[in-house]
């Protein structure tokens, strides 16, 4: 182990360096490991590193498939700035992610929470909300969505029972969007399914001493089963709130690929796909995608600096 | 009479929720101009021809875009359980430098939006002459490019006990005997897992056959249905519900026949 020492001198470290016990085939197992990991690797290069530094390169670029892509600086970010389009997809796309995920969350914790408190026919329930975050992201449901929603669709209909004539829930601006929050919403089934695994790990000692202490429903509700659940809060609003950024299928299909009425779908994702591949301006897609990159990375890290505000990792923390 | 008041509050949520698919089911056997004219449950006329049209509504039948969607699944499930395996074996077992980054490396990439990549590599793909080919869906995933399950599969292995490998070591097995008469059987239900949920993304993505598949014999059916909504020549509401009602049954069969692994996926991982 005197390599170690070598490279890293301990003075540079304040802890001298623990030795540490290798295997005796340490070397063999090397060797081993890149064999193991020779796919990994290929694809880390091929599919993963390379792309993302090419799109950041291209992003400095006009670049259109036929001719060499050619240095133009800033400009793609400058005309991003002056570009209604895109600054609409930006509206639209934060609209759909401040509004879906909270929902979706509550719903899927709300059920989670009732559900735990011993229903009989749980699996039962349980399969059937969900069914739909299996089917969620497919065209064929999207499919389904336009008619619902659609002037003469089913939601009319059942509006039309009761004596409320509806619109064009799809070719009314105001109300585009909306239909897809309630597509995301539907799909509460699989954060639901985490928050039941979560309300599991919860020792029922912690429920029966908040009893004696005289704590009722209400109270245990906001004094156990809360504090213990957020760090499972916390996955899923990571977890959902980045899926809600790439959305795209859903709103591909229900407007024609367009992104209409009036901009009104055109999610962020939609707009690059239209840039990139059906005006080929490449250079401009790459630009927005490094965008939406940074974007999420940023929410990412704001959501984990802000947790350590809201979730509870237990005492020892 | 509490807890009855509350299954009556979740048969409601659960017919509600569940109403739009199964209006989705009838209306695929009424006649086209009366599933929006009579939204009921119950047809006044029943019909097969929404089937029969919306099969052929397209150039090609819809046969050949379910033998498409089946050819790129399975391959997908292949690669995913070839290439993620082996990744996680070295990444939970094998004592090597780099291994704390590459695991690392994993779980940043779970969180790496595809539409950052997507240009390039599509760039990529089309120097190589592989547009239009089946290489840019199946290629990723023979390169392991699908962290989550490399995550799953880690995660699984470490609850393999360690006295299993040792004891092997002992008699005189190295790595890949370890990893392969080990390790790879006692991890079936991630494998199952894996596959299962390899098998649902796949046959319901979208974006990247929209992007890649340009001619109609080499449509996956999402890309087929979506080409079929959008040509103004095709049978009407009821055949699109039709073919719509038949992608989504794959994924039905594995909701009812495999439900245990995939609500066991998501509950140890958050996979969708």
């Amino acid at each position: 182990m005197t390599q170690q020492t070598l490279v890293r001198p301990a003075a540079a470290s304040p802890q001298p360096p623990r030795p540490r016990r290798r295997p005796p085939s340490f070397r063999r197992q090397g060797g081993a490991a890149h064999v193991f990991l020779l796919p990994f690797l290929l694809g880390l290069v091929l599919i993963t590193a390379v792309p993302l530094l090419a799109s950041l390169y291209l992003s400095f670029t006009d670049y259109d498939l036929l001719h060499d892509p050619e240095l133009v600086g800033l400009d793609n970010f400058r005309r991003m700035a002056e570009d209604e389009r895109f600054w609409a997809s930006v509206g639209v796309t934060l609209r759909y992610v401040l509004v879906s995920v909270p929902l979706q969350l509550a719903f899927a914790l709300l059920l989670a929470v009732v559900l735990d408190k011993g229903m009989r026919g749980l699996a039962l329930y349980r399969s059937a909300f969900y069914l739909p975050s299996l089917l969620g992201s497919s065209v064929a449901i999207a499919i389904l969505w336009r008619q619902l929603f659609g002037h003469e669709g089913l939601i009319n209909a059942v509006l039309g029972w009761f004596g409320i004539e509806g619109e064009s829930w799809l070719q009314n601006p105001d109300t585009a969007l909306s239909t897809l929050v309630v597509l995301n919403v539907w799909t509460f089934g699989s954060p639901m399914i985490i928050f039941l695994a979560g309300l599991r790990q919860i020792p029922e000692e912690l429920y029966e001493a908040a009893r004696v202490d005289g704590a009722g429903r209400l109270r245990q509700f906001s004094s156990v089963t809360m504090p213990l659940l957020t760090p499972i809060i916390f996955f899923n609003l990571v977890l959902q709130t980045i899926g809600a950024f790439q959305a795209f299928t859903q709103a591909h299909i229900i407007s024609g690929g367009q992104g209409g009425p009036l901009d009104s779908t055109l999610f962020y994702t939609l707009y690059l796909y239209q840039q990139g591949f059906q005006s080929f301006n490449m250079g401009y897609a790459s630009a927005m995608a490094w965008v939406l990159l940074v974007v999420i990375a940023v929410v990412t890290a704001g959501h984990f600096l802000l947790s350590k505000y809201w979730v509870f990792y237990g005492d020892e923390r | 009479m509490r807890a009855g008041l509350r299954h009556a509050v979740m048969c409601v949520l659960v017919v509600l929720m569940i109403y739009p698919l199964i209006w989705m089911l009838v209306s695929s056997f009424k006649p086209s101009n009366l599933v929006l004219s009579e939204p009921g449950l119950i047809p006044s006329e029943v019909t097969f021809d929404n089937y029969r049209d919306g099969w052929d509504a397209l150039d090609e039948p819809f046969s050949l875009f379910f033998l498409n969607s089946l050819f790129v699944s399975v391959g997908s499930i292949v690669g995913n359980l070839f290439s993620c395996s082996l990744a996680a074996y070295a990444l939970a077992r094998l004592e090597f430098r780099g291994r704390r980054l590459y695991f690392a490396i994993t779980l940043v990439s779970v969180m790496l939006p595809l539409h950052v990549l997507v240009v390039p590599q599509y760039i990529f793909f089309s120097q190589l002459g592989m547009v239009n080919t089946y290489f840019p869906l199946l290629l990723p995933k023979f390169l392991a490019t699908d962290a989550f399950f490399t995550f799953l599969m880690v995660q699984f292995i470490r609850t393999i006990p360690r006295e299993l490998d040792a004891a092997a070591w002992v008699d005189g097995a190295g790595p890949f005997r370890i990893f392969w008469s080990v390790i790879l059987p006692l991890m079936t239900p991630a494998l199952v897992t894996s596959a299962i949920f390899t098998f649902i993304w796949t046959w319901n993505d979208f974006f990247t056959p929209l992007i890649y598949l340009t001619s109609t014999e080499m449509f996956t059916v999402p890309v087929a249905l979506n080409s079929m909504m959008s040509s103004e020549t095709s049978s009407g509401v009821g055949a699109l519900f039709a073919m719509s009602l038949l992608s989504l049954l794959p994924v039905l069969v594995f909701f009812v026949t495999a439900q245990k692994y995939l609500i066991r996926g998501i509950s140890t991982t958050g996979l969708k």
